[in-house]
């Protein structure tokens, strides 16, 4: 029997609302099959399952909200014994226990504290449904009191909670992409950061790339396509940087009780929403995936990601993340890792620059490619590495 | 097809794109995607459902010609309409 | 409304005495020194002149001993006030107490009332040292069959023993011994007081201050200096620790949503330990902090005045705590 628990879909989250099961008792289960949809900070996400099995029994009602870990299902995989469902690289396994360096540095697994919350500003939190993971505590040790609870009510923003009767009538009308509230979002992304910023010690390293060959080789193909199958230079970017980090693994890792290098390259790639916030839905297996697979992976997923309808896989299992946010001008992008990850490349606007070589000035397309890195995980040697084996990458793209 | 109704679907498409703006205030020689902040996706979304609505074919050459709304409405029209 | 008179605990405490015994022939006080000395802490100071021997009835030094006559009076019929010198001596007395008073109506299929009053001068401050201090109100609050009063004000002091006087059943009254030469004033025509109820001696909104005897007037003071700093306590006198009036508190904490237990006894199975308890039963979802005590640190009161007054909270101690818990 394998129990079926609530998945950690990124470093900040601490609780996820159960929209809709999509499986019902007694189905057969295969792997990667949708078994439910679930509501969190970062809009409604479609829950893979990782196991074979039949569907024995559900143990979360629909329009539960429950923390990440809660047991959702039992799925009967016809071993006796209860085990915990597999989410590869998932956040909520312990990683394995190194006592040496357990010694050094035992960083917080935030994602699985309980919100302190006095019983009072629980119960008036509930009656005026305000989610409470969305507020700051100033009670005893942080915890949320009813001062926390009345101020968030007065200012109007009370994040609410959907009961159930909202999550129908929102299914009735799925058509509109419903997302979370901004609130949400922000919120999410400031934990995220903060979290980034108070315990990634960040190292920066910045190299400009000649990128006429890959624009010349992005031409030539695009003349051969119908619109519909044209490449964007950030397809080429994503190749180049998922092969960079095949030669440089320990960049394809995350920072938890020590370096733990990842199998599957995943890239985490920033979608911005006109609304305000980001998002970051994960290009799976990156390095495996043509440069044609690898676009139409991003004309899928973006859309989904403006309109919140990721899957879970997408929201947590991306082991390195890109920002090509410098395409709206801006000439370089130093960027926040992502934790549990350990760097985050970013690609400014590729504009026309003067660039000299072999003795020569001319005239060419150029990127400014950054890399933070965290400088627990590695040191400037593996970055410059990285970069140096990306601008190689960046030269022949005939190769990716 | 008018300019007119060339005009009316180009507002449409860029409004779907990006819905919080008014295309309508663009001036003619502005920049399209700075004005309304969209990103290179989102442009080729939009030059693939012009292309489809319009039934036209827009190489990829021929992207500094829909830069601003004059360029964009004057090439559209030599397209649709010779 | 009647004269305010200035009065001391010791005098309040005389003043009730002497008013009962007028009031009731029945009524007589057995203890050590009671009689020809005027008591150890002079309570019965000119009393057997007016009395007599036989009302005012000096004792051999055998708490067993003539707690257990005491009882034996209250059986016959008599309303007999045994005074105990300081609670360190009670622990002589528990078996009489425990096994004959508070059992016996029980025990005797509810033939035998026990109608006596136990008074017992306790508590710290007066440098008297782990012989002849201490706060052991819990031992006695433990026990089904007693009612313990705990005497923490002036009007209290005066008023408790002419009601435990009418109870069928055996009473405890704690006297704090620190509070003897203090004066307050009280109506001049202050007697007997209800002995079931705990009382709010201040309204406030901000926290609950639960406490009783020797807490209460530095409750009180607490309460008034935290006024100043715009925080507005509220402050519980228990009186009554056995049976325990929870109403009066539990309304407050639903009021305020704080609380702060302050008592001298020592923390752990103490009247405080009790009090908590029946608010994370009772009122756990009105809270909106965790509930708070200050009591008295756990060792055998010391002799030197600093350490003595270490050892149980102060008005500062309660400030600070309170301030505290309103503003970490």
């Amino acid at each position: 029997m394998i129990k079926f628990q609530m998945p950690n879909l990124g470093a900040d989250m601490e609780a996820g609302t159960l929209v809709e099961w999509r499986k019902q008792p007694g189905e057969f289960l295969n792997r990667g099959d949708i078994i439910a949809d679930v509501e969190t900070q970062k809009g409604l996400i479609e829950i893979e399952v990782f196991d074979e099995g039949t569907l024995e029994t559900l143990l979360v009602k629909e329009g539960e909200k429950v923390p990440v870990g809660t047991v959702l299902a039992l799925i009967n995989d016809g071993k006796g014994e209860a085990k915990v469902s597999e989410i590869p690289s998932g956040e909520i396994q312990k990683p394995e226990v190194h006592p040496i360096e357990d010694r050094i540095e035992k960083p917080e697994l935030q994602s699985t504290e309980r919100i302190k919350i006095s019983p009072l500003a629980r119960k008036i939190a509930e009656a005026n449904r305000v989610d409470i993971s969305l507020l700051k505590g100033t009670g005893p040790e942080g915890s949320i009191v009813k001062e926390d609870v009345e101020k968030a009510i007065s200012e109007g923003k009370k994040p609410i909670q959907q009961t159930e009767k909202e999550i129908g009538e929102r299914k009735e009308t799925s058509e509109k992409p419903s997302g979370p509230a901004y609130d949400a979002i922000r919120m999410a992304v400031a934990a995220a950061m903060s979290k980034s910023n108070r315990e990634i010690p960040h190292y920066y390293l910045e190299k400009r790339m000649d990128m006429s060959k890959a624009m010349d080789w992005m031409k030539e193909a695009n003349k051969e396509r119908p619109v519909q199958k044209r490449l964007l230079p950030v397809a080429l970017l994503i190749k180049a940087v998922a092969k960079a980090l095949d030669e440089v693994p320990d960049l394809n890792a995350t920072w938890e009780n020590g370096l733990q290098r990842k199998n599957e390259i995943n890239i985490g790639f920033v979608v911005s929403l006109r609304s305000g916030g980001i998002v970051v839905p994960a290009i799976l297996q990156a390095d495996s995936k043509t440069v044609d697979e690898i676009m139409e992976t991003i004309n899928d997923i973006i859309p989904r990601a403006r309109a919140f309808k990721l899957r879970s896989s997408e929201l947590s299992q991306s082991t390195f993340t890109i920002t090509s946010i410098g395409e709206g001008g801006a000439d370089k992008v130093f960027g926040l890792i992502y934790p549990p990850q350990v760097g985050i490349v970013g690609f400014g606007e590729i504009s026309e620059q003067p660039f000299a070589e072999d003795g020569m000035l001319g005239i060419r397309p150029v990127v400014d490619v950054t890399l933070a890195a965290d400088h627990r995980a590695t040191d400037g040697l593996i970055g410059s590495r990285f970069l140096a084996a990306l601008n190689k990458h960046l030269q022949n793209p005939e190769q990716l | 097809m008018t300019e007119e109704e060339i005009k009316k679907t180009v507002f449409q498409l860029l409004q779907r794109i990006a819905p919080e703006t008014d295309p309508s205030r663009l001036m003619p020689e502005e920049n399209i995607r700075e004005a309304l902040n969209i990103d290179s996706f989102d442009a080729l979304q939009f030059i693939v459902a012009i292309s489809e609505k319009l039934n036209v074919e827009i190489p990829e050459e021929d992207y500094g010609k829909t830069i601003s709304l004059k360029s964009l409405l004057a090439y559209l029209d030599k397209k649709v309409n010779g | 409304m009647s004269d305010l008179i200035k009065i001391t605990y010791r005098e309040a405490i005389k003043q009730a005495i002497l008013e009962s015994m007028q009031k009731d022939d029945r009524v007589f006080l057995m203890g050590e020194d009671v009689g020809n000395y005027g008591g150890a802490f002079a309570v019965s100071k000119g009393l057997l002149k007016e009395f007599g021997p036989d009302r005012i009835m000096d004792v051999p030094l055998s708490e067993s001993g003539f707690t257990g006559a005491g009882i034996g009076a209250a059986l016959a019929g008599m309303r007999p006030i045994v005074e105990v010198m300081t609670v360190n001596f009670s622990l002589l007395a528990m078996d009489q107490i425990f096994n004959n008073a508070a059992t016996l109506l029980h025990m005797s299929g509810g033939q035998l009332n026990v109608p006596i009053v136990i008074r017992m001068g306790c508590g710290i401050g007066r440098q008297l040292a782990a012989q002849h201090s201490h706060s052991w109100e819990p031992f006695f609050a433990h026990v089904p069959g007693l009612i313990v009063l705990s005497a923490g004000t002036h009007e209290d002091a005066r008023g408790m023993l002419l009601s435990a006087l009418q109870s069928p059943d055996p009473v405890i009254i704690f006297e704090y011994t620190a509070m003897l030469n203090l004066e307050k004033e009280i109506p001049s025509d202050s007697g007997a007081v209800e002995i079931t109820k705990a009382k709010v001696h201040r309204e406030g909104k901000d926290i609950s201050l639960i406490t009783y005897g020797a807490g209460v007037y530095k409750c009180m003071e607490a309460a008034v200096s935290l006024a100043a700093e715009g925080i507005d306590a509220e402050v519980i006198d228990l009186r009554v620790l056995r049976p325990m009036d929870e109403e009066t508190f539990l309304a407050s904490v639903r009021k305020t949503h704080r609380a702060l237990v302050v008592e001298e006894a020592w923390k752990s199975v103490s009247i405080s330990s009790e009090v908590v308890s029946r608010i994370m039963e009772k009122a756990f979802f009105d809270l909106d902090a965790p509930v708070e005590r200050l009591c008295g640190v756990e060792v055998p009161i010391p002799y030197p005045k600093h350490l003595e007054d270490a050892s149980v909270p102060q008005v500062m101690d309660i400030v600070d705590k309170v301030k505290k818990m309103l503003r970490p």
